[in-house]
This record gives C-alpha cells, sequence and structure tokens, in this order.
C-alpha cells in the first residue's frame, strides 16, 4: 500500500537555496516568492508540499493550537529490517522533518471557531500510518466529542507504514471505528486531501469526512499508479488519481487552492456547526431600486 | 495439482504407497503391514514438514489452487445457502459473495471472497479480488443481518481489493473506509476466519469481527510478500525475505494478539484434505458463535471497537 518511496524519489524537498525549479512546470522561481505565496509556484500555482507545521500556521489563528501527544514515539514491533533497522529510519525521519510522528494533534481556533486537528506530514517516512499516528488520531476523535469539537484531519500520506505491517494495517481499524463513535454523536468531521493521499489512510479516515476537501491536483487514490498500471498492462486516462478527477467521479466534494482553504474550512463550520449569520452589509439604495 | 518443492518427498511416499497398493491387490497379497509403516512413515514426514515450513511456504500453502474455498466451505458446512446479490449500486461483485447460511442449525450471514480455480472461473471471481460493489454488497447485507438479529460469519482469502482503473473511478477506499467505520456498530456477533489470504485492506474491509480466527497455513499482512519485496527492497524476487519481515504467519498474528486463535490443519494441509479440514472450521466457528450469540449488542459493539482499538505499540515520555 505504501507509494511514498517512489514519490519521494520524484519530488525532492525543497532545497535551501534562493532559487529553484518548478517541479511542474520547470520555471526558476525565487524561493521567497514561493514562501509568501503559501508555497504555490507563482508561474503556475503548483501547490508544494507543506510541513505539518507551515499547515497548521495556515488553519489555525495565530498562537491559538494546542498540542496534544506530542512525544508519543512509536515502538519495533516487528524488529523490522529494510536497508536499514526501523529504529535509525525513526531517528533519521525525525531529524529530516522535525516532527516525531507522521501526524500532529491538538485543538485550536479557525476564524474563532474551536475546533479539533490532525495534520499529517509527509516528510516523515512518507506519512505513513502506523501505531502512533493511529493512536494520535483515535485520540483526537475521541477528545473531539467528548468535547463536542468539530474535526478536520488534513492527510498526506503513502498509506499503512510497511514497517509495523499487520499492527500498521489494524490502524484503519482502529482510527474508523472511533469515527463510528463521533458520527453516532452528531458531530462534523472534515477531511483535507493533499500530495499525496494514498492507500490505507485513503481506503480508513480521510475518506470517511462528512465532507471532503482536496487541494488541486493531489494525487489521491486507493493503490497507487505504478500498481494500477502493472495490474491491468495498460497506459492510465490523463489526470486519473487527480483531485479533480476524483470531484468529476463524485467522490470528493470539493478542490480548494490553498489560499482560499481557511476561509472556505471554516465557512463550513458555520453552516455545520449552526453559528449565528453575521448581518450583510446593507444593500445600497440605488441597487435595491434598480432590482 | 500443484506440487511445491517442500512437498516433493511426501509426495514420493504417497506414490509409494498407492503403487504398493495397487500391486498388492493385483497379485493378491496382504501388504498391511507394510503400508501402515509407509503411511506412518508419511504422516511423521509430512508433520515435520508442515511444522517447519518457511513463512513464504505457508504463504504458498495460502495460495494453494486447490485450497478449499468460500463455497467450499459452505457446501461442507452448511445446510442451506440462500445467495444475495448486488450492491444496488453498480454491480453484482462475483469476487466477493454473501447471503443467508445454516451452520450447525443456527441461522447466520455468510459472506466471502471467492477465488476461482480456473482461468475462466478466475476471470469471472477476479482472482478473489472485490471491486468496491463487492465491498458494498458486503455492508448492504451485513446491515440487513444486523436487522434480522443474525450472526455474521466473514470468510477472508484475497490477494487484496482489486487495483484498477473502475475500482478507482468508484471509490474502493472510501468502500472500505466506509465498512470499517460501519461494522464497529454492528449490534450482531462477527466472527471472521481467515481461510487463506488475508490481502490488507482487501481483507480487513470484511474483517471487523469480534473475534478473528486463522487457519495455520492462512496468512494476514499489510502486503504482499512481492509487492513489499519490490518497493522497500528494490526486487520482487526477495520475497520470502519480505514474507520473514512481514512477521505474516498465524502464529505471529496470534503473538501480536491480531487473531484469537489458529485452526489447525490436517497434516499436510487444507488442499490436500479439504472436508477434514472444513470440519475443524465448522467447530471453531460454532464455539465461538455460541460464545458471542450471549452478549447483547452493546457489549458486542464494545468488545469488538476495544479489539481493535487497543492494538498498537508505542512508548509515551
Amino acid at each position: 500500500m505504501s507509494l511514498f518511496s517512489r514519490i519521494r524519489r520524484r519530488r525532492p524537498p525543497i532545497p535551501d537555496g534562493l532559487w529553484l525549479k518548478c517541479q511542474s512546470c520547470a520555471e526558476i522561481i525565487y524561493v521567497k516568492a514561493l514562501n509568501e505565496n503559501f508555497k504555490l509556484c507563482p508561474k503556475c500555482n503548483h501547490h508544494y508540499l507543506l510541513s505539518a507545521r507551515e499547515r497548521i500556521d495556515l488553519l489555525c489563528d495565530a498562537d491559538s493550537f494546542s498540542e496534544m501527544d506530542a512525544v508519543m514515539l512509536p515502538g519495533d514491533p516487528l524488529n523490522f529490517v529494510d536497508a536499514i533497522p526501523y529504529p535509525e529510519k525513526q531517528a533519521k525521519a525525525r531529524e529530516k522533518s522535525g516532527e516525531n510522528e507522521a501526524l500532529v494533534t491538538g485543538t485550536g481556533t479557525i476564524e474563532a471557531i474551536p475546533f479539533a486537528l490532525g495534520v499529517m506530514d509527509f516528510t516523515y517516512i512518507g506519512g505513513t500510518m502506523g501505531s502512533v499516528v493511529g493512536e494520535k488520531a483515535a485520540r483526537l476523535i475521541e477528545l473531539a466529542r467528548d468535547r463536542r469539537l468539530p474535526l478536520l484531519i488534513v492527510s498526506a500520506s503513502g498509506g499503512v507504514r510497511m514497517h509495523e505491517s499487520i499492527i500498521g494495517l489494524m490502524q484503519m481499524a482502529k482510527t474508523s471505528g472511533a469515527l463510528f463513535y463521533y458520527k453516532q454523536a452528531g458531530l462534523p468531521f472534515l477531511s483535507l486531501l493533499t500530495n499525496p493521499t494514498t492507500g490505507g489512510t485513503t481506503a480508513s479516515f480521510a475518506s470517511l469526512g462528512d465532507i471532503i476537501l482536496a487541494e488541486p491536483n493531489a494525487l489521491i487514490g486507493f493503490a497507487g499508479p505504478r500498481v494500477i498500471k502493472q495490474t491491468i498492462r495498460q497506459d492510465l486516462p490523463k489526470g486519473f488519481q487527480s483531485a479533480e478527477f476524483l470531484l468529476e467521479h463524485g467522490m470528493i466534494d470539493m478542490v480548494v487552492p490553498r489560499p482560499q482553504l481557511k476561509a472556505t474550512i471554516a465557512g463550513l463550520l458555520r453552516y455545520l456547526l449552526r453559528l449565528p449569520v453575521e448581518a450583510p452589509p446593507e444593500p445600497a439604495p440605488a441597487a435595491a431600486s434598480a432590482a | 495439482m500443484i506440487t511445491y518443492d517442500f512437498e516433493k518427498p511426501i509426495v514420493e511416499l504417497e506414490k509409494k504407497i498407492s503403487e504398493l497398493r495397487k500391486y498388492a491387490a493385483e497379485v493378491n497379497i496382504d501388504a498391511a503391514t507394510e503400508l501402515g509403516s509407509l503411511e506412518r512413515k508419511r504422516d511423521v514426514l509430512s508433520q515435520e514438514v508442515y511444522a517447519g515450513l518457511e513463512p513464504f511456504q505457508r504463504v504458498q500453502v495460502a495460495r494453494h489452487p486447490q485450497r478449499p474455498y468460500l463455497q467450499d466451505y459452505l457446501r461442507l458446512l452448511c445446510t442451506d445457502f440462500m445467495e444475495l446479490h448486488g450492491d444496488r449500486r453498480f454491480a453484482d461483485d462475483q469476487a466477493l459473495l454473501g447471503g443467508f447460511a445454516t451452520l450447525a442449525g443456527r441461522r447466520v450471514l455468510v459472506l466471502g471472497h471467492q477465488k476461482g480455480r480456473d482461468v475462466k472461473e478466475n476471470m469471472r471471481r477476479n482472482f478473489g479480488m472485490a471491486h468496491p460493489e463487492g465491498y458494498r454488497k458486503a455492508l448492504r447485507l451485513m446491515t440487513l443481518a444486523d436487522r434480522a438479529g443474525l450472526p455474521i460469519v466473514s470468510f477472508i482469502d484475497t490477494p487484496g481489493a482489486y487495483p484498477g482503473i473502475g475500482a478507482e473511478e468508484r471509490g474502493q477506499a472510501e468502500a472500505i473506509a466506509v465498512n470499517l467505520r460501519d461494522m464497529i456498530g454492528l449490534g450482531v456477533p462477527v466472527l471472521c476466519v481467515v481461510i487463506g489470504e488475508g490481502g490488507s485492506g482487501g481483507a480487513l474491509g470484511i474483517g471487523i469481527g469480534n473475534r478473528v480466527l486463522i487457519m495455520e497455513n492462512a496468512y494476514y499482512s499489510v502486503i504482499s510478500p512481492e509487492g513489499c519485496a519490490s518497493i522497500l527492497f528494490r526486487d520482487a524476487k526477495r520475497a520470502a525475505e519480505a514474507a520473514t519481515a512481514l512477521k505474516l504467519t498465524a502464529k505471529d498474528l496470534l503473538q501480536f494478539g491480531i487473531v484469537e486463535e489458529i485452526i489447525a490443519e490436517p497434516i499436510g494441509g487444507a488442499h490436500r484434505h479439504p472436508e477434514h479440514a472444513a470440519q475443524l472450521v465448522k467447530a471453531a466457528l460454532v464455539r465461538h458463535l455460541d460464545e458471542l450469540c450471549a452478549m447483547p449488542p452493546d457489549a458486542l459493539r464494545q468488545q469488538r471497537y476495544e479489539k481493535f482499538r487497543r492494538v498498537g505499540v508505542f512508548s509515551e515520555a
């Protein structure tokens, strides 16, 4: 289910240099301009990867985010070794991402609306789901239910982490089960899918949003394109598994460019929580008489 | 019948036994002592070979084309089966079947993956790899069983949910996700048994049980050994190594607390003695069903959630 290795190879992180060649349109762009533009290419609007912290800053009101379970660390139940032992992989991922795991959870406010928020960090082993992601997500969902908070989870994930095999797979059941009780409590869950969201993450909590949003051109799917291509032995249609493709097939509600995300999510929450409508501006008398 | 390398000494002995039996009959001599001794030798050898199987060899046994499939169990275990069809959305998935069945005098809903034995049947069954409509049919039937108060028995045997264009277009991920969520809410007993391949999300999509049982030579994993080898080891040929690393055997799963019980298989594997295997499965199913049927709906929901809620290995400073 995991595809992160392929994706990571093709899309290296943004280097620290001043200039950068856009991954999408090959335009040379000024890194500062990119950073000041929500990490969108100023030329082609390609949405670059956001770290969990950047995403939290984008969505939460200033200083409103309060993190929970920040120091939960994964074990190594299988004694798994690929190129390197799994604990070494974890240490490297911590260093590279600056995060203890692939999911950051907590509570905050978005346009003054209190909410529970989980954000995946793709830089930590491809945002894969193991025990920690599953446990933190389940605790977040349970906390949101207990405190009757709306819930937003932002996914960026290659699926279940193979290094935890069956224990990782069961996190799909754990998180989805927690969402059963959350749904039963009548509370709203918003799921935001970012590039890429695949495998067991898509096949569990990420697809269970009452409303599902995606960033433009994000790769979203169950199986990865390479696996599908190998299975069916034919080329895939253009735009297959893009956010726009999913919108067209009725699988998601909206494709939202990054600069509009915060206002869109807050706007949806105001409906779902039935918050009072703010008084609209008085129409100009001339316009009123013309109508 | 396909013979794997590790089975060859057993097959050799079996050949000798049948030759001797034939010869004894032809020349009308009593070879009972010799036959008995050879048969004992065969049983000891089988036991030794099967006890020492490497994880990847177990995967091969789990995939054996003569291994009993869902329909074999239905025939061997149930006195009645009324198949129900379709997801009411798109199609009737022939890779995932379901219907009412009578098992040892109990009315239940049975569902599960169905593989084919030959090319033609496998075209129809899609090698036991279900599309979204299969998972949606399963949930429709489980919801119906919940309303009727019928316990659910789910037979898991799939290489995985199908990775294809149509499956993606129709929401394979969403179909599985909804099953994972809504199976938690079922107020009737859900008993799952992995009879062959427990292929990742495709298996889990009908695998949210109060109890999950597994046959001795079945496996359950997040990814196929071949898939894992090609991604992590960059070489699909290292599947045997990946199978060991993934800890996917019945014994491993019992140790991790993922399954509650291993159902022993007859010596030489279920594919050599399907009738005997079916009886062992039946005994386990009936025992667990009896226990689960004594639980009220809320206790069933809660125990099912707890079972999955507690899985995970992590530390907190």
